[in-house]
């Protein structure tokens, strides 16, 4: 934990080096240096005591104290002037990260009493407490070291640089614009995604089952497959009626490439064993394809399917800010018109949680579907 | 309670006696593969005949061709010459009364032990009807309180016992054991040898047995047919004219087991 965390403050140290801004050179060098040694010491104080189990709940006090400390912080230290009206949500932020601290500082009090094992939801909770506590902490110190780094001291300036409290305003103020983004990029999206996943599979089963349908579809498939959709944007914005349908294509595509391919490898790895057992039970053709080889071929269909969700965000962002009118890629370019870098952050929040949600969630699907398999990867 | 669960099982004993067992005749079969390095004769002239609700073992040196003459059997491959015949018409594809038992128990690993039983009344489209079954052939191999388990959660003895109920469901006429105890180890395998010979005095359907081991061939088989090394001819016949169940140190199966070794090459090591 420890060295996350100074890594971490390396990372951040390493990037305000690398973004050496006119006039804002000497600033930035000065002030790198200190803030980087304050994270170390801020970091350095709780894992001293993280290690053994039973120690947990001084963990889960280290927690509350880092949420003070951002509080204490956001709300003591007045912002550095930034040549406009001030940030927004500053006060805001440091009373939530205050009321972070406490529920914390609660949790850790009620974990640190013995709770009685019938107490199933309560249990649960403190296990999650306790299991979570070093990431409280760091995010929260993280947070401090943002802030400070921002509205504080301006070692980061605007507008390339926002404070968080100023992502409170995103989500308040462009409510409107970001969730019709997301709905539109989202449905976009599953659209390109259900289309290649359904005809990559079928594809790649056919070219795994058929001999004909092999030779006719493979070399297509080893030929046009490695060129990166990206590439085809210009064209399929030509050719398609609407830059809606050249997206979904294009997504499609992406998708199912790697479903295609890996839906084949599936199929035609199948133990062939499989196929007498069910041969000599009187198996028709049809039987084979449906229950013997897809389900064996799953586990790889899956993999595929993964690799193709992987493929679809990048076509489906580069093609919102290159020729869709709305979506969060279009969202990005939009906010970099305006030079409103603010806003960029909270949309690239979003689509993490978006693009993340999804893998989540297709993870979820694949443990449901192969319960059957042993040791698969959690997620 | 109890007197309905004897009588439901004793219906269903009766029932899947009243399956006949078949007769098979193989008539001068031999069979070769076309590999890159040239054909390989595996089959030479093999004539054998198995009479209804026999029960013959196939013995032979590692690689003869033995499991080969066994899929052709199961008409998984048509014979590159010669006919095989289960009463009387030539076998000609793979046909639910003819199931074969294979060495790994190849379960398929998405299904339930309760499903892979089941595979294959559903794939001849009965299982709606006959779903009784299922659960009578596990009960045949005493699993069934594993019916929802997933195959990798059996152990090795459980898992041929499943893939042995995923035969008999199916009431074969000819059952095709490929060593199907041939990885156990050996006190289940004992166990296991036990259980097929009552499973068969039970069901009276034919079978055909390769093994490696010349001990189980002579405890569970009426006759015993030993190959040459590939490729495979009949070179020897032993009849074992003792009763059900036997007795491992019985006094003829241990001259017979002499016997066979002998036929088999390795009389001397003995
Ligand atoms: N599909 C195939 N293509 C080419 N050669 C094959 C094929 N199947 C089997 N053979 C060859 O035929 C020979 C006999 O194989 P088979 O599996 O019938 O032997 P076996 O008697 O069952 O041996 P074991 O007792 O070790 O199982 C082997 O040499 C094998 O390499
Ligand atoms: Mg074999």
């Amino acid at each position: 934990m420890r060295s996350s965390a100074l890594a971490a403050s390396n990372d951040l140290s390493q990037a305000q080096g690398g973004n050496s801004l006119p006039g804002f050179d000497r600033k930035l060098f000065s002030s790198s240096g200190k803030a980087a040694g304050a994270a170390e010491a801020l970091a350095a104080v709780p894992p001293a005591r993280a290690r053994p189990a039973s120690c947990a709940h001084w963990l889960g006090f280290a927690a509350a104290s880092a949420w003070g400390i951002l509080a204490a912080v956001t709300l003591a230290w007045p912002n550095k002037s930034a040549g406009f009206e001030d940030w927004p949500y500053t006060t805001e932020f440091g009373v939530a990260a205050g009321a972070g601290a406490l529920l914390c500082a609660l949790l850790a009090g009620a974990a640190s009493a013995p709770i009685p094992p019938s107490a199933r939801f309560p249990r649960r909770v403190a296990a999650a407490f306790r299991h979570g506590a070093p990431w409280l902490i760091v995010s929260a110190l993280l947070l401090t070291l943002w802030e400070v780094l921002t509205a504080k001291t301006g070692a980061l300036p605007p507008p390339f640089f926002a404070p968080p409290s100023s992502l409170i305003d995103v989500y308040t103020s462009d409510y409107a614009r970001l969730a019709d983004s997301t709905y539109n990029s989202v449905k976009l999206l599953l659209e390109g995604v259900a289309w290649g996943a359904a005809v990559g599979f079928t594809v790649g089963v056919s070219i795994g089952w058929s001999r004909t349908i092999n030779y006719w579809v493979h070399p297509v498939l080893r030929f046009l497959g490695p060129l990166p959709p990206t590439a085809l944007l210009p064209i399929a914005f030509f050719f398609f009626p609407s830059s809606h349908a050249a997206s979904v294509f294009l997504i499609a595509l992406a998708t199912g490439f790697p479903v295609a391919i890996l839906s084949w490898s599936g199929v035609a790895s199948v133990n062939k064993a499989y196929y007498d057992v069910a041969r000599t039970m009187g198996a028709s053709e049809w039987f084979l394809v449906f229950r013997v080889a897809i389900p064996a071929a799953l586990p790889q269909v899956f993999v595929g399917l993964f690799m193709g969700f992987g493929a679809s965000f990048v076509v489906l962002i580069v093609a919102e800010m290159m020729g869709v009118k709305s979506g969060l890629g279009w969202y990005l370019t939009w906010a970099q018109g305006y030079a409103s870098y603010v806003n960029m952050y909270g949309a690239l929040i979003v689509m993490t949680i978006i693009f993340s949600s999804l893998i989540s969630l297709l993870f979820a699907v694949r443990d449901r579907v192969l319960v059957w398999q042993k040791g698969i990867v959690k997620w | 309670m109890v007197g309905a669960a004897a009588k439901r099982l004793f219906r269903e004993e009766n029932a899947a006696a009243a399956h006949a067992a078949s007769r098979i005749r193989i008539e001068r079969v031999s069979h070769g593969f076309d590999t890159p390095a040239g054909r390989l004769e595996v089959l030479e002239d093999v004539d054998l005949d198995v009479a209804p609700g026999e029960f013959v073992a196939l013995l032979g040196p590692s690689g003869c061709g033995k499991s080969t003459l066994l899929r052709l059997v199961a008409g998984l491959e048509p014979a590159s010459s010669g006919a095989i015949f289960q009463d009387g018409a030539p076998i000609i594809r793979p046909d639910p009364s003819r199931i074969v038992v294979f060495q790994d128990p190849t379960l398929f690993p998405w299904r339930t032990v309760r499903d892979n039983v089941a595979l294959g009344l559903q794939a001849q489209g009965i299982l709606k009807q006959e779903k009784s079954r299922v659960g009578a052939a596990l009960r045949k191999v005493g699993l069934e309180s594993f019916a929802r388990a997933y195959p990798h959660q059996l152990s090795g003895g459980m898992a041929q016992r499943a893939a042995l109920a995923r035969a008999l469901v199916n009431n074969p006429r000819l059952l095709i054991l490929d060593e199907p105890l041939g990885k156990l180890d050996s006190l289940t395998r004992l166990e296991m040898q036990s259980e097929l010979v009552s499973l068969w005095q039970k069901n009276g359907f034919s079978v055909l047995l390769v093994t490696h081991d010349v001990e189980e061939a002579l405890f569970l088989a009426r006759r015993v047919v030993i190959f040459s090394p590939r490729p495979a001819r009949i070179v020897a016949e032993i009849t074992v004219d003792r009763p059900y169940p036997r007795h491992r140190d019985d006094p003829v199966l241990t001259g017979l087991r002499h016997e066979t070794l002998e036929r088999l090459g390795l009389g001397k090591s003995w």
